[in-house]
């Protein structure tokens, strides 16, 4: 977000020079999240099929919105979080319709989720998932061990009790900067229905944060993964994937730290981000042979051994690193999967409006 | 000697006319632009938001202009206080440059001819690192466990590390830290003109030092501190990327602000009043110091 100008100057110039290519050209212009593929998943693909990726990342949804919604944005292939986000701009015609006879490898998604994608977009028209992860809490033993003995490392209480938070605040504390993250969050720890969006449980769930917001260090959704690996912030609110790098990081950092991840037993989040062609991708032929490539069991499982986020891929799962795929934060067991909610769907235009301002109110609460 | 006739006069016009011509194109366009989108309504598809004008068979059928989003604004206090909060940052670090930076372009100013271009140097060598790498390296030094703290911890000047990093503290540092140059910059300009003997006569007359300089240096200096104070005070208002880097998410400036209703809420008709609201309240306090500096040079000639 912080570079999105310059980002945006730079997709200025890419969008311009892809309109001025032949469509022909071997050529795929993938936009993606940061620190979200694996090093050699590009030059693979390279390789096997003579295209050349051009590739860009962005640290936020809507950073990728803004340029979806401002038209010929000049990417063939962007990954979105399926719900609002994906959601919404179906329903604006952002995306063309995949020819799934170009996507075979799809064939070995894991039905479930796409039963469940198919709720915010019918038949899975215009995505298919790419990774997925719920959102938790990271924190480092050590430190919240020395603060707060009998820490509470099994709930959202770690953020939002306000005891809890009082004592943990002297190693700072970090809060994801998105209402569609924390609001959901205070729902499910007040025991409330975590995807409502109604004005009372909005309020209840400002009522429950906006006291806590001194406690807190910050509210970004990017820095705490640096910050969490090197010891300068003890306790994250954070997607599960980022988490496990920041636990491998700190692992390898000069002075270790000792990190652990919980997924709150009141239950958490899960974001699947999708795989997707925008309407006006310059090369849409070559952005069907990217999203087949990377359904590829070896080349997903890949990405998941880098990354940490787990993949719909059932045939993947052998030949990811063990040690991912028994980690029970990044494929949970039955038990935890039960309590696991999707994110809210697009919200009415009021409500949106209103939850946005209630969150900068927390947010700059001081 | 009067050389007359209508070549000359085009090509004054020519010379007058192209940077108008520049800022209509560039910045009175888009503003315009800005604007037409403030007036309409969001909606799914795109781009985001309503047509402003329908046309049918060539004629115009039906205008759509709504007020809305601008009444929208004022609904509470978020976007006043984030106004508010602009300007004050932006005024306690335009302070602060003027009081680091004055000293320095004095002493550049004083020092001897051969060495001012090298200090010169020093003091725009900063631009010739990426602005967002300089911003980084703050983080590595402000962090709890960062060169800053490492050194006091070491010298045993405090034994817990501070908490300057995500606090207001780091945006005021970053803030005057990127902005400093263009303080010092106006500064030296008006300071290396003024003339020593003044200083010399209001010695002779029997002034102290001080009274010299708050008698002769300060006033004649003052263009070059109105100058410095606008090039750092205008770009630190919109200041967007020092704050979210350093600051804690609480520094609720006006670029965080608009960038919420833009991206969060996708609502850029919304984000389109907000920055035409953003720009006029700002026009305010721009045109008194363009007054107050549009005095001083006419102090200056008479």
């Amino acid at each position: 977000m912080n570079t999105s100008m310059i980002r945006i100057a730079v997709a200025c110039t890419m969008a311009v020079a892809a309109s001025a290519a032949n469509a022909e050209d071997k050529v795929v212009n993938v936009y993606n999240w940061s620190d979200y593929i694996a090093k050699d998943t590009l030059a693979k693909f390279t390789a096997e099929t003579g295209i050349k990726v051009k590739y860009d990342t962005y640290g936020e949804n809507e950073e990728l919105d803004a340029k979806l919604m401002a038209g010929k944005s000049g990417y063939d292939v962007v990954f979105p979080s399926a719900s609002p986000f994906f959601a919404a701009q179906v329903k604006a015609g952002v995306y063309q319709k995949l020819d799934m006879a170009k996507i075979p490898n799809a064939a070995g998604l894991d039905k479930v989720v796409l039963a469940n994608l198919a709720k915010v977009d019918p038949g899975n028209a215009y995505g298919l998932p790419y990774m997925m992860a719920a959102t938790g809490i990271g924190y480092n033993i050590d430190k919240v061990k020395a603060l707060l003995p009998a820490a509470p490392t099994d709930s959202w209480a770690m953020l939002f009790d306000p005891a809890v938070a009082a004592k943990l605040k002297a190693c700072g504390i970090s809060v994801l900067n998105t209402p569609i993250e924390g609001v959901p969050a205070m729902l499910a720890y007040k025991g409330m229905d975590p995807q409502a969006q109604t004005t009372e449980a909005l309020n209840a769930a400002m009522d429950g944060l906006m006291p806590l917001r001194p406690n807190y260090r910050y509210v970004h959704s990017e820095k705490y993964r640096a910050d969490l690996a090197n010891g300068d912030i003890c306790v994250a609110h954070g997607y599960v994937g980022d988490l496990v790098q920041s636990r491998t990081r700190a692992k390898e950092a000069k002075k270790k730290q000792n990190i652990g991840i919980l997924i709150p037993k009141e239950g958490a989040q899960v974001n699947i981000d999708m795989m997707a062609i925008p309407a006006a991708a310059p090369h849409a032929e070559a952005a069907h042979a990217f999203i087949n490539f990377i359904l590829r069991p070896d080349i997903i499982a890949a990405i998941t051994n880098e990354t940490g986020y787990a993949n719909a891929v059932p045939s993947s799962l052998d030949k990811v690193d063990p040690d991912i795929a028994k980690d029970p934060v990044i494929f949970p067991p039955a038990a935890v999967q039960a309590k696991l909610f999707t994110a809210p769907p697009p919200a009415p235009k009021e409500f949106d409006r209103a939850r946005t301002r209630a969150w900068a109110k927390f947010r700059s609460a001081k | 000697m009067r050389v007359a006739g209508p070549r000359r006069d085009w090509g004054r016009r020519l010379v007058v006319g192209l940077p108008f011509l520049w800022l209509a194109l560039f910045f009175l366009v888009p503003l315009l632009m800005v604007g037409k989108i403030s007036l309409s309504e969001s909606r799914s598809a795109i781009p985001p938001y309503e047509p402003l004008f329908e046309f049918a068979d060539g004629a115009l059928v039906t205008v759509r202009a709504s007020l809305a989003n601008f009444i929208l604004l004022f609904e509470d206090d978020l976007y006043v206080g984030a106004y508010f909060q602009s300007l004050t940052i932006a005024g306690l670090s335009t302070v602060i440059c003027l009081l680091i930076g004055y000293p320095m372009a004095l002493g550049i100013a004083r020092a001897r001819a051969d060495r001012r271009g090298p200090l010169l140097l020093l003091v725009i060598l900063p631009f010739w690192t990426s602005f967002l790498i300089r911003v980084y390296a703050w983080m590595g030094i402000l962090k709890d466990e960062g060169l800053l703290n490492g050194l006091l911890l070491a010298l045993g000047l405090i034994q817990e590390p501070l908490i300057i990093l995500n606090t207001d503290w780091a945006v005021y540092i970053g803030i005057v830290y990127s902005y400093l140059p263009f303080m010092v910059l106006p500064l030296y300009a008006s300071l290396e003109k003024l003339d020593p003997s003044l200083l010399e006569a209001a010695a002779d007359l029997g002034a102290p030092p001080w009274r010299a300089f708050l008698a002769v240096t300060l006033p004649l200096s003052l263009p070059g501190i109105v100058a410095g104070s606008m090039l750092v005070f205008v770009p630190a208002v919109g200041e967007y990327v020092i704050p979210d880097l350093l600051g804690g998410g609480d520094t609720m400036m006006m670029g965080k602000a608009l960038w919420d209703v833009f991206a969060q809420t996708r609502d850029w008709p919304a984000a389109s009043a907000l920055a035409v609201a953003m720009l006029a309240a700002l026009a305010l306090p721009m045109a008194l110091f363009h007054h107050l500096q549009g005095r001083l040079e006419g102090d200056g000639r008479s």
